[in-house]
């Protein structure tokens, strides 16, 4: 038993091992399979910084991220709620409409959507192609993250909003006076996973982000990666800083992100 | 909306007990919460399908389309480069799928045991790869399985092979690659509903089963498997359409090659799109096959499953 898990997580854990040591160690250590911490850290650090904006990629994404979650908690959870409190047929029929969503893989919006910002384009520049807005827009809002917090709004305890509407209370008052504050864990697991779905995503920015100053760190990564001589040691560096973030998020809310992702299937 | 407004009565009049006029309100009220996302999916999901569709039966490149006919779709099954691309994918999904259920499920029984020691360890050590970004675990893979990489060093230290595999320019090791490396990636996130799951089964059952004098392994067939029933269909379910979608990987480990012996379905559209010509027609037809293959293969495990009540 110990055998069988120390293995498996020896083989999880490793890959995490050799990307940290690589990027304190030159390329050509690397390639001779060094596999102890170097001294050249700072080396790494300094060739990425001058070789490619990685600051701005970071801070793109992180704006992108950001609004993405930001619009995401308020719209699924003001229709999760919506659908759970005040549950009539019609919506419930709405709501099946709304989960085969779930089924339209993404490679099959990519081509109406891009022609869909190109037209934006010529009206409103600023949501057009190349632009952080037509990241962020078509991927907000997700059948998934409604249904979650739909699910979620099971539990609630409703006697809140008959005590909500005695004290006076608009129906929105109830929403966010009674409703946002009781469900704190529900919107910690979901703003978790939204956040890293939207920190990883690859192919709409690809698709989307054109010129360099605008680009996300996933397709930054990609780029260095495609190169024909790699710097491993500096790629690395790139790799490690771009894990950070969801590696923080991942550790300090350790809690909420498993309870998120089973609180989905249940 | 008129119309919906009084079926939305009874539901709410449980949590509004008040004058018509009200409960009318609150009609108006629980269609408002709901709108902006309706019309986000219907705008971002639905609409795009619908040009989709009509783009399926175009051709040309750019704005300048031209009415097709089923053209694009018979051209879907002469093409060869399709061919190879579903194929590609539905390999993937045989093998990947399975190994990596599997591998998920037999972890969280080890897991699930009460005396295991270091329990919080091996559960985080074997979820860790589901916090990477699927660009950045590419690129690592696609190094440590490079000719001259660690994986082959390691491999011929230990003398299970001579020589160096061409794990990414041989058409066979480069889907070996990609299936290994997904399943890395995913085997921890999906241990972790099987985890659930399984805390969620009554121990006593197990103590029934041990009294009457039922084994291990007897025990996990008849008791445990057919109780994660309904996580087995979720994961699978859940794997079966992201494989269907694998894109990330692909693009950044192998680039679908050596040849086209590694490319997906959504590489395919992807290249279609973007790479080649900017054939959007004959691209959407594609992508309407991936729908199409989702959606019967949902249907098909919906029903594999059968009764729910097992």
């Amino acid at each position: 038993m110990y055998l069988f898990l120390s293995l498996a997580a020896f083989v999880s854990i490793f890959p995490f091992f050799w990307m940290i040591v690589s990027s304190t160690n030159l390329s050509v250590d690397v390639t001779k399979g060094r596999l102890l911490p170097g001294t050249h850290f700072l080396d790494n650090l300094q060739k990425l910084t001058s070789s490619v904006d990685i600051w701005s990629a970071m801070g793109n994404s992180a704006k992108i991220a950001i609004s993405t979650t930001i619009l995401a908690m308020l719209i699924a959870s003001l229709a999760g709620y919506g659908f759970e409190i005040y549950r009539s047929k019609a919506k419930d029929v709405v709501f099946s409409i709304l989960l085969l969503s779930m089924m339209i893989p993404f490679a099959a919006l990519m081509v109406p959507l891009y022609r869909m910002f190109g037209k934006i384009t010529n009206f409103f520049p600023t949501f057009g192609i190349d632009t952080p807005a037509a990241v962020v827009i078509p991927t907000f809002t997700t059948a998934f993250l409604i249904f979650f917090f739909r699910q979620s709004t099971k539990m609630f305890p409703r006697e809140l909003l008959e005590a909500g509407r005695m004290d006076g209370l608009t129906e929105l008052g109830l929403f966010f006076r009674i409703y946002l504050p009781t469900m704190k864990t529900t919107y910690a697991a979901a703003a978790i996973i939204t956040f890293m779905a939207s920190w990883n995503n690859y192919m709409w920015p690809l698709v989307i982000l054109q010129s360099p100053e605008n680009q996300t760190i996933p397709l930054l990564i990609s780029n260095l990666g495609s190169g024909y001589a790699p710097d491993y040691g500096m790629i690395m560096m790139a790799i490690v800083i771009s894990t950070i973030p969801t590696a923080l998020v991942f550790f300090l809310m350790q809690k909420h992100f498993v309870a998120g992702m089973v609180g989905s299937v249940k | 909306m008129k119309t919906t407004n009084s079926a939305a009565g009874p539901g709410s009049s449980n949590v509004f007990r008040s004058s018509r006029s009200n409960r009318f309100k609150t009609g108006i009220v629980g269609w408002l919460f709901i709108a902006l996302a309706v019309i986000m999916i219907a705008a971002f999901y639905f609409y795009p399908m619908i040009q989709a569709l009509i783009l399926s039966f175009q051709t040309g490149t750019g704005i300048n389309m031209k009415f097709n006919g089923i053209g694009n779709y018979q051209r879907l099954f002469t093409d060869k480069m399709f061919l190879t691309a579903v194929t590609n994918t539905f390999i993937y999904l045989l093998f990947q799928v399975p190994i990596m259920i599997i591998l998920a499920m037999f972890f969280s029984v080890l897991l699930n045991d009460r005396n295991l020691k270091f329990k919080g360890f091996f559960r985080t050590a074997i979820f860790l790869p589901a916090i990477t970004s699927l660009v950045a675990y590419s690129i690592v893979f696609k190094y440590l399985f490079a000719p001259n990489g660690l994986v082959n060093e390691m491999l011929m230290n230990i003398h299970i092979i001579s020589a160096p595999i061409q794990w990414i320019s041989d058409p066979f090791w480069a889907k070996v690659t990609i299936i290994i490396a997904i399943t890395w990636r995913w085997t921890g996130y999906n241990m972790i509903f099987y985890l659930s799951g399984l805390q969620n089964i009554d121990q006593s059952i197990y103590e029934a089963a041990r009294i009457d004098g039922a084994s291990a392994v007897r025990q996990f067939f008849s008791i445990t498997i057919p109780l994660l029933k309904p996580i087995i269909l979720f994961t699978s379910i859940t794997s079966t359409i992201g494989t269907l979608q694998l894109f990330d990987e692909v693009m950044n480990i192998t680039k679908g090659g050596p040849g086209n012996a590694t490319t997906t379905i959504s590489q395919y559209i992807y290249n279609l799109s973007f790479e080649y010509s900017a054939d959007f027609g004959y691209a959407a037809t594609v992508s309407y096959s991936i729908v199409i293959m989702i959606v019967i293969l949902a249907f098909i495990q919906f029903k594999v499953a059968g009764d729910r009540n097992a």
